[in-house]
């Protein structure tokens, strides 16, 4: 615990010194928001959103940006430099587990993720009178499950790629499948139905959040398939897991 | 009493067998080398020694203790240093020490160590911004904060420019000198005659030769050469009814004998007695660079 706490202090000060990625992950979501707001069509309740505006209807998908960016993309190339430059097998080598490193890079992903969201939610409600999550228990579920999903998700790319090249090839395509079907790229509205259902069950699950900050609680099944996905994705990263 | 024995250790991945057969013991306090081409199966033995590999047979001792089992006690007292191993870019040398201090029980202060290996004026900086030279001290700094009683060092000098590579085995002696015993695994035979008391010659998985370097050369590649530029004519006969000259050449007014054992002094014993000076006298030892050749096959790396 001990070792952990250390190594955890020191990965949040590297983490923070790298202001780049920093503003990116935490503030890239709010930024695409303000910008869509500013459009003031994209302000008005529109039939299409069951009356919402826009940018209600497209803030879960922003929700999606930063859990793809710090889940499939920022964790696992972290993960994967680590254990390419040795910083994993040196650890090895002292009474502090390399775990304590993987657990921290974890807390921090969760960190930042959190910070993003709470910063898009506040954003959104002060600027543009996007409602608090209406069945927060719903939302905080979906929200960690889908959370869960992803960094799993992340964590098996991290276990199976040896080199950090090796992580990104595999990130980088799972990260633009996240975001394409978390209704990034193209509001889900505009996807065909087909793909839009899909997008339901692959992580983070759009539907779910959308759903939960919009009035409804979200489908068990939703939830379940997020749940089921982390676990088994979680299961996999811990038994290929490799420290060198 | 060995702080450290190997008995017949067996490692293979898949199909390749990289440690074949070694049995080596390695005492307190001393710099112990271990030698061999790449491949040799080197590296594999000692990462059996630090605990981080299984063997596939025979035995480690460390400290008399099994490196899996009681691994949590062991990386209490060895430090490891290992090949290519770097740290995160941005981490600051002083807080790379401090982080790894805090492993330990009983650390060393990573304040008087970082000025103890030279890098008092680098400590705010970045892992990153270092020389190789200063990384390189910084890496065996981070296998010593933990006040070990063995330091294991792979390739420690690999990439350094000689300046820093002579600094280095200044400091690895001071280390030794504090109480510390110290494996060294080095392709550089220079560095092995210049700090390791006794050295194993590994080589396709097994242990070749393992004694002190100077008796190394001798029972390894024993041959001396004298050159001398004689102030009268010598007769051939003179030097070669000597035991310990095998072969007499000319080249020009030069006299070159080859030979073994206490060879300078018979020669020049025997010159003395004719009342014959040996001008530009100079003595040709073989080098651990040739006993290397000689066991391996192989030139050394460098």
């Amino acid at each position: 615990m001990h070792a952990f706490r250390n190594i955890l202090r020191t990965e949040a000060r590297l983490y923070l010194r790298d202001l780049p990625t920093l503003l990116t992950t935490i503030g890239l979501p709010t930024l695409i928001l303000v910008v869509l707001g500013l459009i003031p069509s994209l302000r008005k309740p529109d039939p299409t959103f069951d009356g919402q505006t826009f940018v209600s209807y497209f803030a879960p998908s922003l929700l999606v940006v930063t859990l793809a960016m710090v889940g499939v993309n920022t964790l696992p190339s972290v993960l994967a430099t680590y254990r390419e430059r040795g910083v994993l097998r040196r650890l090895a080598t002292t009474p502090a587990h390399p775990a304590a490193l993987l657990a921290a890079q974890l807390v921090l992903a969760l960190a930042g993720i959190l910070a993003s969201a709470l910063l898009l939610i506040v954003v959104a409600r002060l600027a543009f009178g996007v409602p608090f999550p209406r069945h927060p228990l719903g939302f905080t579920l979906a929200f960690i499950l889908g959370t869960a999903a992803l960094l799993s998700l992340g964590l098996l790319v991290a276990a199976v790629a040896r080199t950090t090249k090796a992580a990104q090839a595999l990130a980088v395509p799972l990260f633009l499948v996240t975001m394409f079907f978390g209704g990034v790229y193209l509001p889900r509205f505009l996807l065909p139905d087909v793909v839009a259902r899909i997008g339901d069950y692959t992580p983070p699950g759009v539907q779910a959040l959308l759903d939960a900050w919009t009035g409804t609680s979200p489908q068990p099944l939703h939830l379940a398939i997020m749940a089921v996905i982390a676990v088994s994705a979680g299961a996999g990263a811990a038994k290929l897991f490799r420290w060198e | 009493m060995p702080v450290i024995e190997v008995t017949h250790l067996k490692k293979r991945y898949g199909d390749l067998v990289a440690v074949d057969d070694v049995s080596l013991a390695v005492e307190a306090g001393e710099i112990f080398g271990v030698l061999g081409p790449n491949g040799a199966g080197k590296t594999t033995t000692v990462e059996c020694v630090a605990g981080l590999r299984v063997p596939d047979g025979g035995g480690v001792s460390v400290l008399g203790l099994d490196p899996r089992r009681d691994a949590a006690q062991l990386r209490q007292r060895v430090g490891v240093q290992l090949q290519e191993s770097q740290l995160p870019d941005r981490l600051r040398v002083a807080e790379a020490l401090e982080l790894y201090a805090s492993f330990y029980r009983n650390p060393a202060d990573p304040a008087e160590l970082i000025d103890k290996l030279g890098l008092g004026d680098k400590r705010n900086t970045a892992y990153k911004k270092l020389s190789g030279g200063q990384k390189q001290r910084l890496s065996i700094a981070l296998a010593l904060v933990g006040n070990p009683e063995i330091a294991i060092l792979d390739e420690l000098t690999t990439g350094l420019d000689p300046q820093a590579r002579r600094d280095t085995w200044g400091l690895i002696e001071q280390v030794r000198d504090s109480g510390v015993t110290i494996v060294l695994v080095t392709h550089f035979m220079e560095e092995a005659e210049r700090l390791c008391d006794r050295v194993a010659v590994i080589d396709r998985g097994r242990v070749v030769a393992l004694d002190s370097p100077a008796g190394l050369v001798s029972t390894v590649a024993p041959e001396q050469r004298i050159r001398f530029r004689p102030s009268a004519p010598v007769d051939d006969r003179l030097l070669t009814d000597l035991p310990e000259v095998s072969a007499v050449q000319r080249t020009g007014s030069q006299v070159v004998v080859t030979g073994t054992g206490e060879l300078l002094h018979a020669v020049t014993s025997v010159l003395a007695r004719h009342q014959i000076v040996a001008a530009d006298l100079r003595l040709e030892q073989s080098t651990l660079d040739d006993a290397f050749v000689e066991l391996t096959g192989h030139r050394p790396a460098n």
